[in-house]
């Protein structure tokens, strides 16, 4: 650890720099710094209400923070060079040579996933119900499929090139109903469908959206055991096979500790441990922290733990 | 113990029948629910004919003095008169009422048995829904065609109730943009209608131009108050969205009423130019379409070509919908209903998007109000009161959000049902010459809407269709559909 910087160092995709979300008198998250790594998959865990889902809100664009720097890089090795231009110059993005960064907390939400190609999911499952998890996954290719029908009149009159985009927009949605395993079901409305199984069109739908970092608030929530081994093989498949970067929050330590490169634990909206698992699961103030707030979470460390070691 | 051995001693003592007696009660106590159980299904129609005999005879009952009786004051005190007709009438239809109630309405309260075999006329009844839409259109091809031919004494009266329809078929699609797919709640979409009539009203006479050339002009103004309506009301939600909207109606109306120098205020504007037809006047003489087409003049051509005009338009209407509906565009103002958050987070512009929903809705708005106002030649304020908004947003509202043919049928019904309650002269035989069925028109109205809103919540068409679909096409049942906002 001491003689090499961490891969997420070296190489960021997003990088927030004293993050601070003020509501009120109630500081959410103070001065915040962590790096995510390009290609991890990293996880933000920490004990109910210390500010997880609000650095996420922050990331994305939902909220604006009090003050910080959001990073987000296109390209490997971005260098600081053009952070720093693109941070005097008051704009939102910049590119050269083949990269690209944007400061997050000047862009609003849809600039974010559509510019930054940031996409997220959410803790409690937001499809679009009423429409079919095909169409789901049509919407989240809205911006591209937009252009194509060059802002709706060549699409009124059916030109070829909208058709082509078309195909290929059925094409990649179909690609990833089979993916997460919904080809079945997709002329049925997402509303209708269980509910482990909205978690991963959820999945799909913000994979159509082509993401270089993909945020899930709590992706294993409500799953079974099943589900959520299915669930790690996805992200796997994700950043393994489209290069995807993972960030996520969990709370179930089976997924954690199991498929995350990097850690990042919060408590009281401060960073109290920031390294690979092994390493934080090690960390006494994250031991700490859990047990002096919850004991539901100390046995799910606890089980963690021993699931691990008995792995091992 | 001590007691238990009592208690059998005492049901010892007890006289034969007693046992039997004391299960009945206990079965009737424990075992059954304490409300009869309808004792067969299937025969309902015995039941129901006597539930219907029952409400017949508590309206027979009740009536005798409220309807049966009357007294008035004649020569020498007051004079006892009897109304059996309306009695009997009145008792016939509790009768009545009662059992359809009872056959139709009430079953569904109960579970259905359907049996392995079930009957096809589900299938059936999808396979004529279908056919529905074509149908329709067909009719509506050959309507002028089918009065001339059926009605020659009174066509003119039925072609412009068919006009009035198709302006509000028109109108209905143009508002169903915005609160059917983008479920925007607009209580003010008249405003457009206005702004349309008025924009064709001024151009045509202070700058001479035709229906023609007005149309996608009158088009474009009311896209324009769209967007101005669009921008205030973005971050708005639910009923302060709906509030904003009606007011947005009642400040066009006032503006109009009051700027007297440029809208003629209350006078309204008079002369509007009727359309021509290749450049040509429906009139009498030599430069006439009947002279140019051979045919001898009648006056009724110009309504026949009136009720082609709307029929385009609103076909137009209905075109342009279903292909947005079917484009990124129409899906994202679905997505937009559903859920506005999600769709932020998959990088759609929720402002723009909104936007184009308004415009949109307000530039359809705009042109059936243009066309208004050439079938009128004269408009004026009072005909964009709040309560033409009301009846758009009921014919959406009564057809199903998003349902194209839903607004059709509300139209039909509605429009066509105020006017056809207009010659319900036979009513006077039932309830005597003092009757008047005009006045009890809305009355008439209000019930029927109640009824449908009873009987179907969601409207009359509430599934919804998907824009894309990759095996089969399934309709979505309402209760997946979200309404957005202001519901």
């Amino acid at each position: 650890m001491e003689s090499a910087r961490p891969r997420w160092d070296l190489d960021p995709v997003l990088t927030v720099e004293h993050l601070m979300m003020r509501f009120g008198g109630l500081v959410a998250v103070n001065d915040l710094s962590f790096n995510v790594g390009r290609g991890d998959i990293t996880a933000l865990i920490g004990p109910n209400g210390a500010g997880k889902t609000t650095v996420f809100n922050c990331v994305t664009g939902f909220y604006k923070p009090t003050s910080g720097r959001i990073v987000m890089r296109h390209g490997e090795k971005v260098g600081t060079g053009l952070i720093e231009d693109l941070t005097r110059s008051g704009r939102q993005y910049l590119a050269r040579d083949g990269h690209a960064a944007f400061l997050l907390e000047r862009m609003p939400d849809y600039g974010i996933a559509h510019h930054a190609r940031v996409a997220r999911t959410f803790q409690n499952i937001r499809l679009f119900g009423g429409m079919t998890a095909l169409e789901n996954l049509l919407v989240a290719q809205h911006n591209k499929l937009m252009l194509a029908s060059g802002y709706t009149i060549a699409g009124v009159l059916m030109l070829p090139g909208y058709r082509r985009a078309k195909q290929e927009a059925i094409d990649k949605a179909v690609y990833w109903l089979e993916r997460v395993d919904l080809i079945e079901r997709a002329d049925d409305p997402a509303g209708d469908l269980p509910y482990g199984a909205q978690r991963r069109l959820e999945i799909a739908r913000a994979m159509c959206a082509d993401p270089h970092l993909l945020c899930l608030d709590e992706p294993a929530a409500g799953l079974n055991p099943r589900e959520s081994a299915e669930l790690n093989e996805l992200l796997q498949f994700i950043r393994a096979e489209h290069g995807v970067s993972v960030l996520l929050i969990e709370h179930d330590m089976g997924v954690v500790m199991e498929i995350s490169d990097h850690v990042i634990v919060l408590d009281y909206g401060v960073k109290i441990s920031d390294g690979p698992a092994d390493f934080v699961r090690n960390d006494p103030k994250v031991i700490a922290a859990y047990l002096g707030v919850e004991d539901e979470e100390v046995e799910l460390v606890e089980s963690a733990l021993e699931t691990r070691e008995a792995g091992i | 113990m001590a007691e238990a051995g009592s208690v059998a001693d005492a049901s010892d003592l007890r006289p034969a029948g007693a046992e039997i007696e004391e299960e009945k009660r206990r079965d009737a106590v424990s075992g059954e629910p304490p409300f009869k159980q309808p004792r067969r299904r299937d025969g309902g129609l015995r039941a129901a004919l006597r539930d219907a005999l029952f409400a017949a005879l508590v309206a027979a009952v009740l009536g005798f003095f409220f309807l049966g009786l009357r007294t008035e004051i004649g020569p020498g005190g007051l004079v006892l008169s009897t109304r059996w007709g309306l009695f009997a009438t009145a008792v016939a239809i509790v009768f009545a009422g009662r059992l359809l109630l009872r056959l139709f309405v009430f079953r569904d309260a109960r579970p259905r048995t359907v049996t392995a075999a079930a009957p096809g006329w589900a299938a059936a009844l999808t396979a004529l829904g279908r056919l529905l839409g074509p149908g329709l259109l067909v009719l509506a091809l050959a309507f002028p065609f089918l009065i001339l031919w059926l009605f020659p004494q009174r066509d003119r009266q039925y072609l412009d109730l068919a006009i009035l329809i198709l302006t509000y078929v028109m109108l209905g699609w143009g508002l169903n943009i915005v609160v059917g797919l983008a479920g925007l709640l607009d209580l003010g979409y008249v405003a457009f209608y206005a702004v349309g009539a008025y924009s064709f009203a001024l151009i045509a006479q202070n700058f001479g131009l035709g229906f023609w050339l007005c149309l996608p002009l009158a088009g474009l103004l009311a896209a324009c108050w769209g967007l101005i309506l669009g921008f205030p009301v973005l971050r708005l939600r639910g009923d302060y969205l709906a509030i904003v909207t009606l007011a947005f109606g009642e400040i066009i109306r006032i503006i109009l009423l009051n700027w007297y120098d440029f809208t003629g205020g209350p006078n309204g504007i008079s002369g509007i130019p009727k359309p021509t037809f290749l450049g040509m006047d429906f009139s009498r003489g030599e430069d006439g379409v009947a002279a140019f087409l051979g045919i001898p003049y009648d006056s009724i051509h110009r309504f026949v070509y009136l009720y082609y005009i709307i029929l385009g338009l609103a076909l137009l209407t209905n075109f342009v919908t279903l292909r947005l509906r079917r484009l990124p565009i129409g899906r994202a103002w679905e997505a937009l209903r559903e859920d506005e958050i999600a769709c932020r987070s998959l990088g759609i512009n929720t402002t723009n998007t909104k936007l184009t929903a308004f415009a949109t809705g307000a530039m359809f708005g705009g042109i059936a109000g243009s066309f208004f106002a050439t079938r009128q030649g004269f408009i004026s304020p009072e005909s964009f009161t709040f309560l033409e908004s009301a009846i758009i947003l009921a014919i959406v509202v009564l057809g199903g959000l998003g349902s194209q043919i839903g607004v059709v049928i509300a139209s039909v019904v509605m429009i066509g049902g105020i006017e056809l309650l207009r010659n319900l002269g036979f009513l006077r035989d039932i309830f005597g010459p003092g009757f008047d069925p005009t006045q009890y028109r809305m009355l008439i109205f209000g019930l029927a809407m109640v009824v449908i809103m009873v009987w179907k919540p969601r409207g009359l068409i509430s599934s919804r269709e998907p824009s894309a679909v990759l095996k089969e096409r399934k309709l979505i049942g309402a209760d997946m559909v979200a309404q957005g906002e202001g519901h």
